[in-house]
This record gives C-alpha cells, structure tokens and sequence, in this order.
C-alpha cells in the first residue's frame, strides 16, 4: 500500500498553491519581452485567444485527469495516465511528467538562487553607489563564478545549495504544512510587491529622479498594437508559447496537485480561478514593471537592444541599478520587492516540480515524504551542478530548451489526445462537470476534441519545422528553408556548426569546439535521465504486477 | 490597454470571490482545515 495520506488543508490554499504553480518568473521576464518582440498591444489578441482555446481546455483536462487518476490512488503522471488508456505505453508517455520537473527544478532552481542572492545583496546595500557598468559586471562575475562580493567562495554555489535545501525543506514538511503554507505566504506577498512596483512603473515622470520618459512611453511601447503582425503565423506560436510556459501546462504538476482532490470535488471553478490569477499577474502586474521603468530611464531604442537577448538582463543588470535612481532608501526596498517577488515566484513553481517525483516514490515504492524529499533535493543538485559550472557554454539553455520547451508541448499534445479520444471526451467531459461549481460552458467540449490537440499539432510541427525568418509566406510557397531556432536544426547544432566555420580566431573556433561538446554531453546527458526514470517506471509496474495490483 | 487590464482583473476577482462565497460540500471533502466544522459535516455522520 501507497504510504501517500497527503490532502490539501483548505480550498483558497489549493488554488494560491496551484496559481503558484504556475505564477513564475515568466510572467516578469518573458511575457513582457514576448509582447514587445511579437506586435505589442496585437500580442495580447492571440495571446488572449490561445489562453481561451488552449490554455483553459488544457487546464481542465489536467485538472480533471490528476484528480481521475488520485481515484486509484496514483499521484504522477506514469500511472495517472496509465488508468486513463489501456495501451501499456502511455505509462511511459507520463515519464515525461517527471522527467520534466527534475530538469527543469535543475535550471530553474539555480535562477531561483540568484533571485534569492540579489534580494539579500539589495537589502545590504550592494548596488549603492554603482553605476550601470558596475551592477551589469557584478551579474558576469556572479554567473561566472567570480569573486565574491560578500567574500564567500563560490557564492552563487552557496545560494544555489542553499535554496534548494530551503525547497527540500518545505517539500518535506508535506503538502499542507510546507507547500500550501508557503503559497498563503508567497501568493500574497509577490501580488503586493506587484502592485507596489507597478504603481511606480506606471507613475514615472520624465524630468524626475533622472527619468527621462514618463511612464506612458514604455506603457505606449508595449501596448500600441501593431496590426501588420496579427496575422502572423510566428506571432500565435509565440502566443501558444507563452501560455503553456506561463500556465505551467504539460509538465504534470497539475496532475500531481489535483490527485489530491476527491471526485465530488469542484475542480472547473478551481482551475478558473488559478489560471485567471496566473494571468493577472502576468497581463497587468508583469508588463508594468520591467518594460515601462527600463524605458523611463534608459529609452526606447536602447531597451528595444536590450530585449533582444530576453529579459533575464533587464531584470539583473539593469533594474537594480535604475531603482537606485529613487535614492538609497526607496532603491533599496525596491530591489528587496523585486528579487523578493521573483523569489516567491519562482519558489512556488520549483514547489511543484517537486511533487510528482515525491508522490511516485510514496505511490509505488513506499517511501516517506521526507525521504522522497531529500532523494528529490539530491537528484536536481546532481543534475544541476553542470548548469552551474558549465553555464557560458550553454548547458543551462540546453535543459531550458529540451525540457523547459519541446517536452511540453510534446507531452501537452499526447495527453490531450488521450483525455480526448483514447479515454474519449464524453467521459472526459463527465469528469470535467463532475463537482463543479459553475457551469462549464457546452461548446468548450467541441474545443477540448477538435480545436486544443490541432492547435497543439500546429505549435508542435511549427516549431518541428520553423521556417526561415518567420516567413510562412515563402515556406507555403514552396521554399521552405528551415530556420535555425527550428527543434530539426536544434538537433543538428546548425547555428553553432555555422558560427564554427565562418571562425578564423583559434580562441574563439576553440570556445564553439568547447560549446558543441558540452551541448551535446548535455543532451546525451538529459536523455540518461528520461531513460533511467522510464526504468524506475518498468520496476514500478513489474512491482504492481507481483502485488496483484494490476 | 485598459480593456485588457480591467476585463484580466475583473475575471480573476469574479472567479476568486465565486470560489469564497460557493457553499461548502458537506465532508468528507478534500480538504482538512475543515474538518472539525459543525456545519460542514454530512447529515449522515
């Protein structure tokens, strides 16, 4: 028997907890950049509309297939999904819903230990009295492991070690006392730093505390629709993008928190109310703090170099110093708010990846939360420790892209086929309704079974085969050449394999010799793992077959 | 962009408050810091 007796302690805990979940550093780093690469205020039509179409289908269908599968007892994806289609491979479809959390709690963690880092540097008073130069260098020398301003070695390896104790922590303090409780806290806490920090970043004055740009310029920037991009192809797979990434659908997280859900309980209401939380701090907290205050001092064209490379360099090596500009006091507590906001963002989510490792270890081989806890805590250090000391030559984009990326829409699509037409939408839609407290609307059945998998298909063969540039026009017309962000030209390193032969610098033909091996030492690596779990799987089934369980 | 802003935040208080004043499932339900409430137990405990 399953040693998993977990449940939630309250309803308002489970939907803070799940919105959580899904609430990431995304929604300050990604969403506004996204918008701003992607059309601006026109973004937000696609965007909203994939929300509509994919991301609430998807959040019903995860919904509803964790808590199917906390039925019988199950509290990961390999054997929720398991229950739902007779095929004996789906359960290896749902290794995916581990396999992700740990890479991605891999990376994420370390970015989490950053944020966690720069809230204690802005409250010490680190960035005082440092120009731009100066807090953009302390982020390189912080990321390369350089010396340490506090006079610990290997500082970034000290923050990174000790977030993910406080993770494991609170992993093994179980659901209710440890994850539930650090949502009631977090939750709160981020939506009012959010507000504090958006109410400056729509109230800036051009003239004051060196301002240039009053806050509407960076507002009109990133709003003013551009209407020529609506119709684009690679602006809605940007969109469908954004809401997977941002909903923290396709990773089995959801799964595992509404297992613990019982079958006459609500779960349609309960996923509304965490996704329209999710978007609320994306949509109207996110896009008014990074883009409008960066615009407010350093200007249009200058923040529109900036975005090209994501917003991770904003958010460390330009932000602090601009809050500074307020004085010490205020510069101080903002960069406290900000890193504090991103921090409990990002906790809440590495929260989660946590779970489905902890309730396959309770579920098939009987371990205790605390040792399922620390074995998880163990696992992403080990496979984390290669992000963080190999980080220039791109280990960290590689887990960001094969198991941040391409797993989720990949599992995404799978499992809506399965809720859709292997388990079949009248029993899936059954389970939808079951409990609810609202009524669900009839025609978002016709959506679940038609429009959320092609749309998946579409996302998925668009970022198969992405053209060149973004030009579908050309591709349809024939001269499909393929682009280098495509997962094909991914695969084959064509962008670095390029780069290497136009290189006549020994130094630099070195760097990319160097870069290629560590990315494909990262995949080969990354592929050991799924394999491994997919093992762990097989045994947990041949265990089940021995116990009469199957 | 104010459309936008007020319709996300609308939605989301109009799911939050719907998801705190919807009346409680009698118990067993899922959820344990109810437990011990009088008026949330099923008539036939």
């Amino acid at each position: 028997m399953s040693t998993n007796k977990e449940s939630w302690g309250s309803r308002v805990g489970l939907i803070l907890a799940m919105a959580g979940n899904a609430v990431g550093l995304g929604n300050f780093l990604r969403f506004p950049v996204q918008a701003v690469q992607n059309g601006g205020g026109a973004f937000i039509i696609p965007y909203l509309v994939c929300f509509l179409v994919m991301g609430i289908p998807l959040l019903w269908i995860e919904w509803s297939m964790g808590r199917f599968g906390g039925r019988f007892g199950h509290h990961s994806t390999p054997f929720i999904v398991d229950t739902m289609g007779k095929n004996r491979l789906w359960k290896y479809i749902g290794v995916f819903g581990i396999w992700t959390n740990i890479a991605v709690a891999a990376y994420y963690c370390y970015i989490e230990s950053w944020t966690l880092s720069y809230t204690f540097h802005s409250i010490i008073g680190t960035f005082s009295g440092l120009d731009q130069e100066g807090v953009a260098n302390f982020f390189g020398q912080y990321v390369s492991l350089g010396t340490s301003t506090l006079g610990i070695p290997y500082e970034p390896i000290v923050f990174y070690i000790l977030c993910l104790l406080l993770n494991t922590w609170i992993l093994s303090q179980g659901l209710a006392s440890g994850v539930e409780r650090v949502a009631k806290v977090g939750m709160p806490m981020l939506i009012l730093f959010g507000l504090f920090l958006a109410f400056r970043g729509v109230t800036l004055t051009a003239g004051e505390n060196g301002a240039i740009n009053d806050s509407s310029v960076g507002l009109n920037f990133l709003w003013t629709p551009n209407f020529d991009q609506l119709w684009s192809p690679t602006v809605w797979l940007a969109a469908a993008g954004q809401i997977f990434f941002t909903l923290s659908v396709g990773m089995g997280t959801v799964h595992c928190y509404a297992s613990y859900v019982r079958p006459k309980d609500d779960i349609a209401l309960n996923a509304m109310s965490a996704g329209w939380m999710n978007e609320f701090v994306e949509v109207v907290l996110g896009a008014a703090i990074l883009i409008p205050i960066s615009i407010g001092y350093l200007g249009v064209e200058r923040v529109s170099e900036m975005v090209q490379s994501g917003g991770l360099g904003l958010a460390f090596q330009t932000l602090p110093y601009l809050f500074y500009q307020w004085g010490d006091l205020l510069g101080a507590l903002s960069g406290m708010m900000w890193f504090g906001l991103l921090f409990f963002a990002g906790i809440t989510s590495s929260l989660a990846m946590g779970t489905p490792w902890i309730g396959f270890m309770q579920d098939e081989f009987n371990w205790g939360r605390k040792s399922a806890a620390w074995s998880f805590g163990l696992f992403v250090f080990l496979l984390g420790m290669p992000t963080v000391l190999f980080f220039k030559y791109g280990v960290f984009d590689e887990y960001d892209y094969w198991a941040g990326t391409v797993s989720l829409v990949v599992f995404a699509l799978l499992e809506t086929i399965l809720f859709s037409w292997v388990f079949g939408i009248n029993r899936g839609w059954r389970e939808i309704i079951s409990g609810a407290d609202i009524q669900v609307p009839a025609f978002y059945k016709f959506i679940i079974k038609f429009v959320t998998p092609l749309l998946l298909l579409w996302v998925f063969l668009g970022s198969l085969f992405t053209p060149k540039g973004g030009d579908w026009g050309a591709a349809i017309a024939g001269n499909w050449v393929l682009d280098n962000s495509s997962i094909i030209n991914k695969l084959k390193n064509v962008d670095l394999e390029q780069k290497l032969a136009a290189a006549t610098d020994p130094e630099a033909i070195q760097v990319l010799e160097n870069q290629i091996f560590f990315v494909n030492a990262t995949r080969i690596l990354l592929l050991a793992v799924w394999v491994a779990l997919a093992l762990l799987v097989y045994t947990a089934y041949k265990k089940r077959v021995r116990e009469g369980r199957v | 962009m104010l459309t936008t802003i007020l319709l996300v935040t609308s939605l989301m208080l109009y799911f939050f408050l719907k998801v705190i004043t919807t009346p409680p499932k009698p118990e067993p339900d899922s959820y344990t810091e109810n437990d011990d409430e009088p008026d949330r137990q099923s008539p036939s405990r």
